[in-house]
């Protein structure tokens, strides 16, 4: 069907939606939520507090490095790129959200009050997701240090992003068949988006390693800025420990494999080492696990909560 | 970008040639052009595609295509490409009784 001026008339969107969807939008279709028809109740024999805080650990994880990630927009390499690691930084955010979500709820049955205690009840922020995101402090959140350290280059960024996402797809792997129905339906969600994330970065990777002397002395320095910071992903916590023995949590113990089973194909690809550096330890073995984090996350949870701490009240 | 301008390689080092990026939905039959981005190689461009053209679930396949490879006709040549089929009713099947069990037509 074409016009007196030669313009074709139709919408090329038109061919890419679905009969029935909302016709406010020119394309987009078939959205579904992660959680529908999953039972949100506590399982039995799981503590509610290790469960909350098993959501905070993966949430925070999540949380911090969504922010990490936002804070390359409008300044990445390429456009397309700016974009990429936007839609990476929102599948994070996504996953955060149901996770603080999920640790809500978890901390609602575990004292039964609605996760504040009686005492505050009355005023104050928000409950739920956006209490967790922007009224704890530093020493709460459980988010391993490798998430939140400073910004470096789009070389650090790569190296980071294989390795967050290398790691987090083989937790999110094993969680798919959690006793916990809500953390299992979140990690299905999860494993699709985050094998793309790692597919990215080992992409990046391998372009930049395998590309000039200086994007691979780049991308080099990158893989040493974080190697230091990954025998942390594999060291479990002891909520960890007891709710794997529960079968409702990934012991990360053993998942180091799969980790090395994909730099083992992308850092030759890439021609880049793997770093021989020591652990950075944390302080009398306590890492970001337990609420220990370097001197970056202060800087970041400034930024990330100033808005929602200025006007509390302030809804979005 | 200096002065030789007829090297062809100093002329657009610093930016990625053009793709074509063509999607077929959920439903489509066909592919159909959604835009152009650019990209390195045809790997990068796919998932450049991916990220650029599929965040609001429209996709089940994509295409890229360099933009250097596709010839289009010119809005100069529009008369004589396509006025002349424009009086020309007779080419539409519409003078023919389809039969209820043919179907798709």
């Amino acid at each position: 069907m074409s016009s007196d001026n030669g313009v074709p008339s139709d919408n090329a969107y038109e061919a890419l939606s679905e009969g029935g969807d909302d016709v406010r939008w020119a394309y987009g279709t078939g959205f579904a939520d992660p959680l529908e028809g999953v039972d949100t109740t506590v399982p039995a024999g799981t503590d509610a507090a290790d469960l909350t805080a098993y959501c905070l650990m993966l949430g925070d994880d999540a949380l911090i490095m969504s922010h990490r990630l936002q804070q390359w927009c409008a300044d990445a390499p390429e456009l397309e790129d700016e974009v990429a690691l936007a839609n990476i930084g929102l599948d994070l955010l996504g996953q955060a959200r149901l996770l603080l979500s999920r640790a809500a709820a978890a901390e609602e049955a575990a004292n039964g009050t609605g996760g504040r205690g009686p005492a505050d009840d009355s005023d104050g922020p928000p409950r739920g997701e956006d209490r967790y995101a922007f009224f704890r402090a530093e020493h709460e959140f459980r988010n391993v240090r490798l998430a939140e350290l400073e910004r470096g280059d789009f070389g650090e960024l790569i190296a980071r992003l294989l390795v967050f996402a290398g790691w987090r797809l083989a937790v999110l792997r094993q969680l798919t068949s959690s006793r916990d129905p809500v953390l299992a339906a979140i990690a299905a969600k999860g494993v699709k988006e985050v094998s793309y994330h790692r597919d990215y970065a080992a992409q990046w990777l391998i372009r930049l390693g395998d590309g000039t002397a200086f994007s691979r002395e780049r991308a080099q320095a990158g893989l040493a800025a974080i190697w230091p910071y990954v025998p942390e992903l594999f060291t479990p916590h002891e909520i960890e420990r007891r709710l794997a023995a529960a079968g409702v949590a990934a012991d990360p113990a053993g998942l180091r494999g799969e980790l090395d089973d994909v730099l083992a194909q992308v850092l030759p690809a890439a021609t880049l080492e793997v770093p021989d550096l020591p652990p950075r330890a944390g302080v009398a073995g306590r890492t970001g696990r337990d609420g220990v984090h370097t001197e970056a996350m202060g800087h970041l949870l400034a930024e990330l909560q100033s808005v929602a701490r200025a006007d509390p009240e302030a809804t979005w | 970008m200096s002065g030789d301008g007829g090297s062809g390689e100093g002329a657009d080092r610093r930016s990625w040639p053009l793709w074509e990026v063509f999607i077929r939905g959920k439903r489509g039959l066909n592919h159909v052009h959604v835009g152009s981005l650019h990209a390195a190689d045809s790997e990068m461009a796919l998932r450049n595609a991916r990220d650029l053209y599929t965040r609001r679930n429209e996709g089940v396949s994509i295409w890229v295509v360099p933009s250097a490879a596709i010839t289009a006709s010119s809005p100069d040549e529009k008369d004589p490409f396509f006025a002349p089929s424009g009086d020309k009713v007779y080419r539409h099947p519409t003078f023919y009784d389809i039969p209820d069990n043919v179907p798709h037509m």
